[in-house]
């Protein structure tokens, strides 16, 4: 991934030199295209922006994540021309996947910094803890330092999985190392959101793409997040939605009804509210996704999923709180009533005694 | 916490609570208050059960004398109040709610069916509305409980529907909106003619009782 292409190749030579055919890259361009809900028009002009961009400089930090979201990039695909997009760019600073390790790296990160600075992309996976420095650092710098460094020279940031863009399972409740967003942290650069445990791999070739093509960003969402693959909740484009309107849902994992594939409102599908692309673009080489291999969509491309209630419980379920603040309204509720009455005795009698 | 949220949880807590201490308030009120002695002589015998239940099934149906009068308001009446009930019982998210909270369900509708009942039902309830404010005799008679009372029992139907098909705004945003609008709800009816809807039937049971006592014909 750290190869050593020289930087002033451009995409379209490096992609022939590994051995990508004028087809495969023209289907690529479509497909991205399509995806972006660009017109068909647009097609040639992203191809030949593609051929014609020079590798983009990208350094990538990693911090309270737990990999899931390189893992995503990297090994659920075999190699696509998404992958070799992906391989193609120049990636200064990956701690995961780069060979050199400490000053080196760290050097080389600085290097990076320097010889393309306000032109890199900041890609940032996983929440800063801001709690305490020595929660989570990399050669003796806090996240939170390394972040403010490097993003003082990035033209934009994207922060790759739902930690990094909203603070996800670090900053779940109690949100013991005081995990933050990169928006929380970050006022004055353009930030795209890739959210998702972990994002799709075609959602962050599709923001590149839009980078090299148009070199701005594309249209966001009111979470920062692409609305060519957030612009629609999972549950309008799911194959399910039929069963759903139908009035058919699985009651359990093993019924009748999940067999034959109703709908998982019932066992905690969070669809309904959840902006991704699963349902379209898929895993696993459009193999399926979650919903499709028989589970309820867990809403983890939204911010603060991990603590929006039971990830079995339907959505129409609603937090009653304690039982005691019922009994006590009706207690309350019988004290007035008795209070009230007793008010009224009280009156009738005293007008009773005036008539007589 | 988004509106959302607020809406599931804290929302819908506080109007539980006003909602409950309101109704046992109510209830409690009426039925503790002194209710004078009846010391005129029975003439239909004591004060009974037959006729408290005979006057709730009697008072239903509009009385033949005034039924050429009252027909339209009437069986309009009918209609929306079912159309309510299906729409709020019968709807299968609906169901799934009422399950989580009394640890049972039952049979639901297809969507299709749910949202045509809550379409007739809200064209009803405009319909009603402008005959409210046109009529002669109902424009004297109204007052503002009349009009919020329409207002709050309207719009949950309405923010459902939105919802439902996503018009507007956000599917969230109108979900929230809709709660919030069912929470309204929740809080104005022990407050106001929408009590009626624990009322009615012990009211007219209590009347038609009485009335038995009195000899008269529920």
């Amino acid at each position: 991934m750290l190869g050593n292409m020289p930087e002033k190749q451009t995409l379209g030579e490096i992609l022939e030199q590994q051995g990508v055919s004028r087809r495969g890259f023209m289907k690529f361009c479509a497909t991205i295209t399509s995806m972006m809900a660009l017109p068909p028009s647009m097609v040639s002009a992203v191809a030949q922006s593609l051929e014609n961009a020079k590798r983009p400089s990208v350094i990538w930090l990693p911090f309270q994540e737990c990999t899931g979201c390189t893992e995503s990039f990297t090994r659920s695909h075999s190699p696509t021309i998404e992958g070799l997009i992906f391989n193609s760019i120049s990636l200064d600073y990956h701690h995961t996947l780069q060979a050199a390790a400490g000053h080196a790296a760290e050097d080389a990160k600085h290097q990076a910094m320097e010889a393309n600075k306000g032109e890199y992309l900041l890609l940032v996976d996983g929440s800063i803890p801001v709690g305490n420095p020595g929660y989570s650092c990399i050669a003796g710098m806090s996240n939170e330092d390394q972040l403010m460094e490097a993003a003082e020279g990035a033209a934009a940031i994207v922060s790759i999985g739902t930690c990094a863009a909203f603070g996800g399972i670090p900053k779940a409740k109690p949100n013991p190392t005081g995990a933050v967003a990169v928006r929380d942290l970050i006022k004055d650069k353009p930030i795209i959101n890739v959210s998702g445990c972990p994002p799709i791999p075609m959602v962050i070739t599709g923001v590149l793409t839009h980078f090299l093509t148009f070199g701005s960003l594309p249209e966001l969402d009111h979470e920062g997040r692409p609305v060519a693959f957030f612009g629609q909740t999972i549950h309008d484009r799911c194959y399910r939605r039929t069963f759903y309107d139908r009035g058919l849902f699985a009651e359990s994992f093993d019924d009748e009804g999940a067999k034959k594939g109703w709908c998982l409102y019932k066992l905690g599908c969070k669809a309904p509210t959840t902006y991704n692309a699963c349902a379209t673009v898929k895993w696993n080489q459009g193999t399926s996704f979650p919903i499709e291999s028989g589970h309820p969509c867990l809403g983890c491309s939204e911010p603060d999923f991990w603590d929006k209630g039971g990830f079995y419980e339907p959505l129409s379920a609603t937090a009653f709180g304690p039982t005691s603040a019922l009994l006590a309204a009706g207690a309350a509720g019988a004290a007035l009533g008795a209070a009230s009455a007793y008010a009224a005795r009280r009156k009738q009698k005293k007008a009773q005694e005036s008539q007589t | 916490m988004t509106l959302l949220d607020f809406a599931r949880g804290p929302g819908f807590q506080i109007a539980l609570v006003i909602l409950l201490v309101g109704i046992v308030w109510r209830i409690l009120g009426a039925v503790a208050i002194r209710f004078s002695k009846d010391l005129t002589k029975p003439r239909g015998g004591k004060q009974s059960i037959r006729g408290g239940l005979k006057a709730i099934l009697t008072y239903s149906a509009p009385p033949h004398e005034l039924e050429k009068n009252i027909k339209f308001q009437h069986y309009t009446g009918y209609a929306w109040h079912i159309g309510l009930f299906v729409v709020i019982f019968l709807f299968g998210p609906h169901v799934f709610f009422f399950e989580n909270i009394l640890g049972f369900g039952w049979p639901h509708l297809p969507n299709a069916v749910i949202m045509v009942t809550g379409i007739v039902t809200m064209g009803i309830l405009v319909t009603l509305l402008i005959r409210r404010m046109i009529h002669p005799v109902l424009k004297v008679l109204n007052n503002a409980d009349d009009y919020i009372a329409w207002t709050v029992t309207f719009l949950p139907l309405l923010t459902g529907t939105l919802a439902f098909y996503h018009l507007g705004a956000r599917y969230e945003t109108l979900l929230a909106l809709h709660i919030l609008s069912i929470e309204l709800l929740m809080i104005y009816i022990p407050f106001s003619k929408l009590m009626h809807m624990f009322m009615v039937w012990p009211s007219r049971f209590r009347t038609g009782s009485d009335f038995s006592r009195r000899g008269v014909e529920a």
